[in-house]
């Protein structure tokens, strides 16, 4: 108990010793949380649409009016060829095109049907098909709105009417910072508690200082001990300062219990801490430990469920998540903060994060070696 | 000349000395485009759905098998009680439920008219507005097809097409984000480390003492990182053409030369970093925690920028991933050429010297 303290004790002397680094750590994630949640808004509205219309009838004009009184698209640019309007496509400019043939009014008192041709921009597949999808809809209002034909005068066929009414549970005003802001403070944390202690064990080693604790009858379990606890603090520090600036900033208050919120944190925090200095153990340089922390932490934040859905992903990618702390911890914040879910519901969560933590931690100190 | 040859021929030894660290860099680019290309994508597919059909009858069942043959809905559970979907949402089983009031059948034989609710797991906003509009779509689908049935009226029929990308593949657009933030990041970082290395472990002052200018040292540091990056640089390329099968649509050439431009715009990023901190722990937190989210969230390819606020959109602009995004994507996907994108070149150039300039002032030729 004694060594610890003491080892405590020198952690700590380091940590606040180094100004500029504790900046970074408490600074950054702070701004960072700040700033980034009101980038991430995957919302798709304001599609800029190229019109080229051919007909230039009263009726086409209709349907541009209509397509111009909704609120998901902004008429920019009105072209007289195909091909202009495909060059805004190129410069970005515009996201959709929708020509209007020759003879669009004519064709709907001969015929009964008209085309209409629309290109989509369509390297972000899922904004292109939303858009697509919303054009449609806005079609087929239209359709709805014209006078009706002959069969339906005679009154014997009705018309087909399903109605779909939406309700959004847990975030009925579909804030995006709702969800973001409790993700993106999961990530920071994270973050904070991979990196620093990746470069911790390391530095002794680089530094030399390694020796000099090898050489005492200090137990690797202590040795380990002593630099995880100063960092677990820290992290919890960090979570707490990113708790509070949700609830002012954001006004996000947690549907469910604090102290769970916390329970969680403790707990996944360790398997963290414990993998960054499993890292730490492996290798020889800080260069080698960032680059090898950074490697997994790319994958861990992009694969984590925050900003790709995991249940479009292929199943062996699917698999691979479940490996991943950064998905259940993320998951568990949602569940908490909005959804108010209870230990009983996250329990299983819990239980995967502590094995992540117990089987790291012990690896690490395994792989510890006091002598070369 | 003789002198600054020496000084690239020390830094190159340092990057080939130390075998985990090339590893890495070669490895890493490789792997991450891999993955992220085949699991990254916005699309929503597999939305585990409940349906709670109080009706039974056979208008509900016919639009039930219409949405079950859909790939993106699994259903989960036909469960008959309301009550049991919080249940379900509480432990993240389920993310969308469909309910079909008592009535379903009845009321649309007799009315023609009837309502269908859809109850979503907004906590992810964006996940719930797309699954609730594919489903929509879907039960529109199915109302035309019985009007089709019912009457025959004239309609628009939109002919549709998918520009760029017509399978709505997930690659195309992530292939060039990735590829902007990895080298980003390894650039970055690589040269922010190796200056500040030299301040840390006491050799700078042997390089200060050499009669080699600042600027020199700086470009002795620059080009081996520029050769690996370049290396990375085709990788990438093969991979996403062989593997992924993106093919490079425009000019191959030009695409190098633009890649070439973004890594030093990179090292150039890493070696300012380097110069204004004094360890390489500083440099790196600095290089990560500074650069990692900013880039994926504000370069453009996880997030539209025109959804942000005109602060952020116009912080974006700072960012050289964003430009190069969009450079990567006109020439590979789109096969444009040079006029299309000589005013994003010109931003990297102008990024690029900046950053360079107030490198080599900053830079302190006297230790303190």
């Amino acid at each position: 108990m004694r060594t610890i303290k003491f080892l405590l004790g020198k952690e700590l002397k380091q940590i606040f010793r180094n100004k500029s680094i504790l900046a970074i750590i408490v600074v950054a994630p702070i701004i960072q949380l700040l700033i980034l949640p009101f980038a991430a808004n995957y919302e798709v509205r304001d599609i800029d649409v190229s019109l080229v219309d051919r007909d230039h009838s009263s009726y086409s004009r209709k349907l541009i009016s209509k397509i111009q009184g909704s609120n998901y698209f902004r008429l920019t640019h009105c072209d007289d060829s195909f091909d202009k309007a495909y060059r805004h496509i190129e410069s970005d400019a515009a996201d959709l095109i929708l020509e209007i043939p020759n003879g669009f009014e004519r064709n709907r008192i001969l015929e009964k049907h008209q085309q209409l041709f629309i290109a989509v921009n369509a390297i972000n597949g899922t904004k292109a098909n939303l858009g697509a999808n919303y054009l449609i809809r806005t079609l087929q209002e239209f359709n709805e709105g014209l006078p009706t034909g002959a069969m339906n005068n005679s009154g014997l066929a009705q018309r087909s009417n399903l109605e779909v009414v939406f309700s959004n549970w847990y975030n009925p005003h579909l804030n995006y910072k709702r969800f973001m802001v409790p993700g993106i403070l999961a990530l920071l944390v994270t973050m904070i508690g991979g990196f620093v202690t990746a470069l911790n064990i390391v530095k002794e080693k680089e530094v030399g200082t390694i020796e000099q604790i090898n050489v005492t009858p200090i137990k690797k379990h202590h040795f380990i001990l002593g630099k995880l606890i100063p960092f677990w603090v820290l992290g919890n520090v960090v979570f707490t300062i990113g708790l509070l600036i949700s609830q002012l900033v954001y006004g996000i208050v947690s549907e469910g219990s604090i102290l769970l919120l916390y329970g969680f944190i403790t707990v996944y925090l360790l398997a963290v801490l414990g993998f960054g200095l499993l890292i730490s153990t492996f290798c020889e340089s800080q260069q080698q430990a960032i680059l090898i922390t950074f490697f997994f932490m790319m994958i861990f934040i992009l694969t984590a469920g925050l900003f790709t859905p995991i249940d479009s992903m292929p199943e062996w990618a699917q698999f691979t998540t479940k490996l991943n702390p950064v998905t259940y911890l993320i998951e568990v914040m949602r569940m908490v903060i909005l959804k108010g879910s209870t230990l009983t519901d996250v329990l299983p969560k819990l239980g995967v994060v502590a094995l992540f933590g117990v089987v790291l931690n012990t690896w690490a100190i395994f792989n510890y070696k006091k002598t070369n | 000349m003789k002198r600054l040859l020496a000084f690239i021929k020390k830094e190159f030894a340092h990057v080939l000395r130390d075998k985990k660290t090339l590893l890495i860099l070669f490895g890493m680019p490789v792997v991450q485009v891999l993955l992220f290309g085949f699991v990254l994508t916005h699309e929503v597919k597999n939305v585990k759905t409940l349906i709670i059909d109080q009706s039974q009858d056979a208008t509900s069942a016919k639009l039930i098998s219409k949405i079950k043959a859909n790939p993106y809905f699994k259903i989960e559970a036909s469960t008959l009680n309301v009550r049991r979907v919080e249940q379900y949402f509480k432990k993240g089983n389920a993310k969308l439920a469909m309910v079909f009031p008592a009535n379903f059948g009845r009321e649309h034989a007799g009315l023609h008219r009837t309502k269908i609710q859809l109850i979503a797991d907004a906590s992810d906003p964006n996940y719930a507005t797309t699954a609730e509009n594919y489903l929509t779509a879907i039960v529109q689908d199915f109302n035309s097809e019985i009007n089709w049935e019912a009457d025959i009226r004239y309609t628009i029929q939109p002919e549709m097409r998918m520009l760029y990308n017509p399978e709505l593949k997930g690659a195309p657009n992530f292939v060039p984000g990735v590829m902007a933030l990895v080298l980003m990041i390894i650039c970055v970082m690589m040269t922010a480390i190796s200056i500040a290395k030299e301040k840390e472990t006491g050799t700078m002052e042997i390089l200060l003492l050499s009669p080699i200018k600042p600027f020199w040292i700086i470009v002795s540091k620059i080009i081996p990182h520029l050769v690996l990056s370049v290396i990375d640089v085709i990788s990438i390329l093969l991979l996403s053409v062989f593997v992924l099968d993106i093919p490079i649509k425009g000019s191959v050439l030009l695409l190098m030369a633009e890649s070439t431009l973004f890594v030093v715009n990179c090292l150039s990023l890493g070696i300012f970093i380097s110069v204004e901190t004094s360890s390489q722990q500083a440099a790196m937190l600095i290089s990560l925690m500074g650069m990692l989210l900013p880039t994926i969230l504000l370069s453009g390819f996880m997030f539209p920028i025109e959804n942000m606020p005109e602060v952020l959109q116009w912080g974006s602009n700072l960012l050289p991933a964003k430009w190069f995004y969009t450079i990567v994507k006109a020439i590979v996907i789109k096969g444009l050429g040079f006029p299309a994108i000589w005013k994003e070149t010109l931003i990297l150039l102008a990024i690029t010297a900046s950053l360079l300039g107030i490198s080599l002032k900053r830079f302190k030729i006297r230790l303190e």
